[in-house]
């Protein structure tokens, strides 16, 4: 049997696959985030360095993941919607971009909250802090980009030849920033096995799979917003019961 | 029939030679669009000392970076001219429609862009780090850096202005798009200087600063003119 791979490419069904998947996603996102926050809080044990202050991390470290995955995951559709031309990538694109700005947003606070016990001070020059601004502005250069072309087309293929651009860039700003400067802490979690508790590693993970499934409901929830807009005068939209009541 | 047979003759490096010369007289017939760039400058790092006090020993350290910060800004303000007039006059249009080859003619106008708008500014350089106390050696390292990095400050600062050709507000924009991605320029072509005034070699920073170029060279022009495609469609 041939499975058509293109049926969930146009943005007729796939509005209707988004509406169905949000709720599954929204709700898991959220019992994740309970079972992971109950476990960051109450079950694992206070660090015999950092003591209390360390449990930022539960959202600290998952938003800075996101913030720099969720970057590449929009420049790869970007990239789709400009090769293929199709629709629905370029409209991903745009309903990614909110929510990766959002994340590196957050990393940064918790960054500056966890820096303030910990460093003595609420902003460090170090290379990781940096290019996380860095990778904000860069999230803001697309928003600000796709918001100030009015014709949605050139908009789509102008801000996606600007993520393609800018995660051509990432690596070279990621590597310079690091050997400009460095003070922060290396990596907790190697390859060759961790310093770190089990429950501690665990509400991590659970908390990272929770933000994770956040991101995917609401960039669903915008997308179903993105091709209400855009496709306002078919007649399809016209026909939804959602729109005609 | 002669001028069929003259486009025939003209090779790439013809066509490069011929855009770049038309951009430097367009850009002599209007001497005060160059001077402004350059007096801005020359302002922006003058008014340093004015803002954090006239400590020799401070500015001496902070030269390096203001000279750069001033120069990637006073790129930003001539960008927004590099394809506009063309845009505005219909002639870009017809070089899209030219069988030559686009990004060999945005290459022609980078190139006569940085310098017309770059080259002034390594120019002026050396005489604002005097005033900076900046000792002769760094100076020195100061103009390689600056001569080797401010043609990809035009080269990338390029995409921004073809992606941002001909809309409202495009100049703050086109500054939102470009300087993030230009810091990597920034850090390596300061941190030569830091290197020298350490005692230390400044030639890894500087070799960074050449890839990037040779890097920009490559791409920078087969993407703008993807953007202009883009923008003029």
């Amino acid at each position: 049997m041939a499975i058509n791979w293109f049926k969930y490419s146009a943005p007729t069904t796939f509005y209707g696959l988004a509406g169905k998947l949000i709720p599954w996603f929204a709700i898991s996102s959220a019992i994740l985030f309970v079972v992971g926050l109950y476990i960051g809080f109450a079950v694992a044990p206070a660090d015999y360095q950092q003591g209390e202050f360390y449990r930022i991390i539960f959202i600290h470290v998952p938003s800075s993941i996101l913030s720099m995955f969720l970057y590449l995951v929009m420049a790869g559709y970007a990239a789709l919607g400009l090769i293929f031309n199709t629709r629905l990538s370029a409209m991903m694109a745009t309903a990614i971009a909110p929510t990766g700005a959002l994340f590196a947003f957050i990393s940064l606070w918790t960054g500056a909250l966890w820096g303030k016990p910990m460093w003595g001070a609420w902003w460090v020059w170090d290379a990781r802090l940096t290019s996380e601004l860095i990778l904000l502005f860069l999230y803001l250069g697309f928003i600000a980009l796709h918001a100030s072309i009015d014709d949605p087309r050139r908009a789509d293929r102008a801000s996606a030849l600007l993520a393609i651009v800018g995660s051509v860039n990432v690596p070279i700003i990621y590597f310079s920033v690091k050997w400009w400067n460095t003070l922060h802490q290396g990596s907790t979690i190697k390859f060759s096995g961790t310093s770190m508790h089990v429950a501690m590693q665990q509400a991590m993970f659970i908390t990272l799979a929770a933000c994770w499934l956040y991101a995917i409901a609401v960039v669903l929830a915008r997308v179903r917003s993105i091709i209400l807009e855009r496709e306002r005068n078919t007649t399809w939209i016209t026909e939804l019961p959602e729109v005609r009541s | 029939m002669m001028v069929a047979t003259g486009m025939k003759k003209s090779s790439m490096l013809d066509l490069l030679v011929l855009v770049i010369r038309r951009d430097l007289v367009l850009a002599m017939r209007r001497r005060a669009d160059v001077l402004t760039t350059l007096i801005f400058f020359v302002m922006v790092v003058s008014l340093f000392p004015l803002g954090v006090g006239p400590e020799m020993n401070m500015l001496r350290k902070m030269a390096a970076g203001v000279l750069w910060v001033a120069a990637l800004l006073s790129s930003m303000l001539s960008l927004g001219r590099l394809f506009s007039a063309d845009y505005l006059d219909g002639t870009l249009e017809q070089m899209m429609l030219a069988p030559q080859s686009l990004s060999m003619l945005v290459l022609g106008k980078m190139a006569a862009h940085w310098m017309v708008s770059g080259l002034p500014l390594v120019l002026m350089a050396p005489v604002l780090g005097l005033q900076f106390d900046m000792p002769v050696q760094a100076l020195g390292v100061l103009i390689i850096g600056l001569l080797l990095g401010t043609p990809v400050l035009s080269m990338v600062g390029a995409i921004g202005a073809a992606l941002t050709l001909g809309l409202r507000g495009g100049g703050v924009l086109l500054s939102l798009l470009v300087l993030p991605l230009c810091i990597p320029v920034l850090i390596f072509g300061t941190g030569a200087v830091e290197a020298v005034s350490t005692g230390l070699s400044a030639v890894s920073h500087l070799s960074l600063l050449g890839a990037l170029l040779v890097f920009a060279l490559v791409f920078t022009p087969w993407v703008t003119a993807q953007a202009l495609r883009i923008s003029m469609e």
